[in-house]
């Protein structure tokens, strides 16, 4: 049930948001601040989530296989690889490290 | 989803893309260039379908994400969250802050498409990275609906069928973690926030960003770090903004 209801606040705000944008006259939201806001907040939260997803298990700081599968979407990155290309090297490397016992 | 290709043209779109009469792009070229952005990013879905069966979400939970959510980063950051134990409620902040970006998108959008009322409520669940970049592109009021429509339906239809498939095989080959599929999330925002990157602003932001998720992770309650991560943005915003008004005060004397 409480998935519901996080999937069902979820809808409801992602939604609203982008409407939002297509509805609002342009001066509302062209204020210099709100946009480097707006710009600077994924950066925060998806650098946050980066962290918290390779080097976490519930609430523990870990260091595992997972450090070395980012390592390789960062490398992938770096020589430009396209999207799929550096999740695929990410997925390969953490497995092929836990194979080997990792 | 779908916010995968995340180029940089979404934030500084080209000052002549909307008015430059240009010649008229080909509806074909229009259609081309909609579909490959379309179809790159719509099998992506797959990794999602992958990552939320793997988080322990029901197939009928994960396809309803991309059906009714469909703005990839926010609904990988929901199962994120959810697997780590979350409430419903900070789970659903984390997605819905990183989803805050699309109502800029709309923004411009709107001036471009010049939409009839009833029809932005439609068009709004559309409003996203990948149709935006491929709006912003176009030269004319003519292609840029198009090429808004084509992008749109491809991708719409690609990642929740890809999705479904997903979902289906994490089912079916049972531990994805020994297959390394739990590595594919952090993979997927990694490569949304690299573009980002540009300036040493933002690379100071995402710096903080994982300074005070990390730190804050093992004393609070599952999803509140990242909340607490998202303050880095104003924070060095108001800094940066301290910092410059002492320069420009300097500069007068």
């Amino acid at each position: 049930m409480t998935v519901w209801i996080a999937i069902g606040a979820t809808v409801v705000g992602c939604y609203l948001v982008k409407l939002l944008g297509l509805l609002v006259p342009a001066a509302a939201l062209e204020r210099p601040l709100v946009k480097r806001l707006a710009a600077m907040l994924p950066v925060a939260l998806l650098a946050a989530l980066t962290a918290q997803q390779t080097f976490s298990t519930g609430q523990h700081l870990v260091l595992d296989a997972r450090g070395a599968g980012l390592a390789a979407a960062a490398l992938a990155l770096v020589l430009r690889a396209p999207f799929l290309v550096v999740v695929a090297a990410a997925v390969a490397v953490t497995a092929g490290v836990r194979a080997i016992g990792g | 989803m779908a916010e995968q290709t995340s180029p940089p043209a979404i934030r500084t779109p080209p000052a002549t893309a909307p008015t430059a009469p240009t010649e008229d792009k080909a509806d074909s070229a229009v259609v081309r260039d909609a579909l490959a952005v379309g179809v790159a990013v719509g099998l992506s879905g797959f990794a999602f379908g992958v990552t939320s069966a793997g988080s322990g979400l029901s197939l009928l939970q994960t396809c309803a994400l991309s059906l009714l959510v469909f703005t990839g980063a926010s609904q990988f950051a929901l199962v994120g969250a959810l697997a780590a134990g979350g409430n419903p409620f900070t789970a659903a902040a984390g997605a819905f802050f990183l989803g805050v970006r699309n109502a800029f998108y709309g923004l411009r959008l709107s001036q471009l498409l010049a939409l009839p009322r009833f029809v932005r409520p439609f068009a709004a669940h559309w409003v996203i990275d990948e149709t935006t970049a491929v709006t912003l592109a176009q030269p004319t009021r003519r292609s840029a609906r198009l090429g808004f429509t084509v992008t749109g339906l491809s991708l719409y239809l690609l990642w929740n069928l890809t999705t479904l498939v997903g979902a289906l095989g994490a089912e079916a080959i049972g531990d994805t973690d020994a297959w390394g599929l739990d590595a594919a999330s952090p993979a997927v925002f990694l490569a949304l926030l690299a573009p980002m990157l540009r300036t040493g602003t933002e690379r100071a932001v995402a710096g903080l960003a994982v300074l005070l998720a990390l730190g804050f992770l093992p004393v609070l309650p599952a999803g509140v770090p990242v909340l607490v991560a998202a303050l880095a943005a104003p924070a060095l915003l108001w800094a940066q903004g301290r910092r410059a008004r002492r320069t420009a005060k300097e500069d007068a004397r």
